[in-house]
């Protein structure tokens, strides 16, 4: 879109940590179970009880500081974040305010131009999620579950750095995918434990200062991000064309009518009157723990990138599909461990084939048919050549459509026929009855090898190995 | 420091109290005369004192993660003042 306005998007993203137990207690921490079955006294803030903090938390938060190329800081503080809503049971949410764990950090995202671009990560701090308010319009009552309240989340803050609504997306799917590689987050959008709140502002191109933002909240799919930046990125141009004044608020997301919608203004914006905890001492990271987290971080998504293309020679492209999500690496990595496969040709069986087949059927790699040990088996047959890539395509459906044995099929095809001598015979009895074929391709007609190529075929039902015939009929009619 | 009516009807209004106008014009006085009692503590000097959030120099211990048995429903939602079967209820806050 080319405009007068220049497009300045921030995020912050509110990340659920998977671990077993809330932030500051014991009570478990999980999804999908019956309302207000999972709380406990800390939980619903109860008077007398003290947090305590779950160090698998701090943990999981300071990998994904490490991740994204933050400082961490040794000394880090809690603070109680007040406002009064019946998701919250305290009054205050326990959040981090001057003082957050993780600062100063950047990801890389590739721009649909081949060009890198590096997002600033402002922050990223520890907090405590809020209950669910699930709202009954006919009784005039809201019903409040405490189940979610404590999940331990991490908010991390993009620097103003992106320009457009499709840069906001990649740098949504490069922090999901680096929480997904860590293990740290389930990254579900639409169940809520990834969840993006969008700042977009507009200004003239080449002014200096930021125009007034809008905040966005309510969006729940990597799609209604980049629908929701567009709608705002538009109805800001045209306020701002028509002379109006944009008002800094929240809006949030309809996505039935696809639009945003006013929330709230800045007059009863919230003072959150954001104070040190005192229930909570200041949490201190040594130099130890910071380099055993370090030593812990697995392969993360950009490495295992370059070394696709490093190590295996493979294009820029394959190796970012193969590495976009953990699971689909994992799978690429099984195939190459299982029969030393080429990693080039399991790179294109993997994004060609099974990709191409589990797209068809709308399934993700986690519900292939075909495990990365039976692939590599039918690749093995491919490139020990007893069969044919037309025929490993057939093994290949019926491995994946039957759940075939992928050595059972290859038997009962009968395998490529390599054997010189049988192909010889049939050669020679095609080159006896096509005497006429025979004088033109000897008077120059080269191409009609494929004329004698193509019976060899024919009579072998396709199965003779394609590149032996070819040198045996090159042989025999030059003869 | 003096606090004056706006501010504690502002204060109020963040609190979710209801106050009177008798009661804003009480708390105003009482309010700046705490605030004018506590600052006094800025005629010491503090010049190269690290601000402190706590007066122990400890740091905040660490649990490791295991989950426990929650409470059941009932015990949680005994102490409601309005609750069913499933949930806490409130007024309507959409």
């Amino acid at each position: 879109m080319k405009t007068a306005y220049e497009t300045i998007i921030g995020l912050e993203v509110h990340a659920q940590l998977k671990t077993q137990s809330k932030v500051f207690s014991m009570c478990p921490a999980k999804a999908n179970e019956l309302p207000n079955t999972l709380t406990d006294v800390v939980t619903l803030g109860l008077p007398g009880v003290l947090p305590v903090l779950n160090a698998q938390a701090v943990r999981f938060a300071v990998m994904m500081g490490l991740a994204t190329h933050c400082s961490i800081r040794k000394v880090s503080r809690f603070a109680r974040k007040h406002y009064f809503y019946p998701d919250l049971p305290k009054g205050y949410q326990i959040s981090q305010y001057d003082e957050p764990l993780c600062e100063h950090g950047w990801i890389d995202i590739d721009l649909e131009s081949g060009e890198t671009k590096r997002v600033g990560i402002t922050r990223i701090h520890m907090e405590e999620d809020a209950g669910k308010t699930i709202h009954d319009a006919d009784r005039n009552e809201s019903r409040v579950d405490f189940n979610r309240a404590g999940v331990p989340l991490i908010e991390i803050v993009s620097g103003p750095d992106m320009r457009s609504p499709d840069e906001a997306v990649a740098y949504l799917k490069v922090l999901h995918n680096i929480l997904r590689y860590l293990d740290i987050c389930d990254g579900n959008m639409e169940e809520g434990n990834f969840r993006c709140d969008a700042n977009i502002s507009l200004r003239l191109h080449g002014q200096e200062r930021f125009g007034t933002k809008v905040e966005i909240k309510n969006i729940n799919s990597f799609r209604y991000v980049h629908k929701a930046l567009v709608y705002e990125q538009q109805r800001q141009a045209q306020f701002l064309d028509d002379g109006k004044t944009i008002v800094q608020e929240t809006r949030l997301w309809n996505s039935e009518v696809n639009r945003t919608e006013s929330m709230r203004s800045k007059e009863d914006a919230h003072d959150y009157r954001y104070f040190p905890d005192p229930d909570l001492l200041p949490l201190v990271l040594t130099d130890e723990t910071l380099q055993a987290i370090a030593s812990e971080l697995p392969e993360l998504p950009d490495d295992k990138r370059r070394r696709f293309v490093r190590d295996f020679h493979l294009s820029e492209y394959d190796s970012a599909v193969l590495t976009s999500t953990p699971e689909l690496s994992r799978y690429y990595d099984a195939v190459l461990a299982s029969w030393g496969a080429d990693p080039k040709l399991a790179a294109n069986w993997v994004s060609t084939e099974l990709l191409g087949a589990l797209a068809k059927d709308g399934k993700p790699i986690e519900k292939t048919p075909v495990s990365p040990e039976n692939l590599a088996r039918i690749l093995h047959h491919l490139s020990s050549g007893s069969i044919s890539g037309k025929m490993a395509k057939e093994v290949f459906e019926k491995v994946y459509n039957e759940g075939a044995d992928p050595d059972s099929v290859v038997s009962t095809m009968g395998g490529q026929v390599s054997d010189p001598e049988a192909l010889l015979a049939i050669l020679r009895d095609i080159i006896a009855n096509n005497p006429a074929q025979v004088e033109k391709y000897r008077a120059g007609k080269t191409q009609l090898l494929g004329f004698f190529v193509g019976q060899v075929m024919q009579r072998t039902k396709g199965k003779a190995n394609p590149t032996l015939t070819n040198e045996l009929a090159i042989a025999e009619l030059n003869r | 420091m003096k606090i004056d009516a706006d501010e504690v009807r502002r204060i109020a209004a963040l609190s979710r109290l209801a106050l009177t106008g008798a009661e804003v014009e009480r708390f105003a006085t009482q309010l700046s005369s705490i605030l004018d009692y506590v600052s006094k503590l800025n005629e010491l000097p503090t010049e190269g004192v690290e601000p402190t959030s706590h007066v122990m120099p400890l740091s905040t211990p660490l649990r490791d993660d295991v989950a426990a048995r929650p409470l059941t429903r009932e015990a949680a939602l005994a102490n409601g003042p309005s609750h069913d079967e499933f949930a806490f209820i409130v007024p309507r806050v959409i």
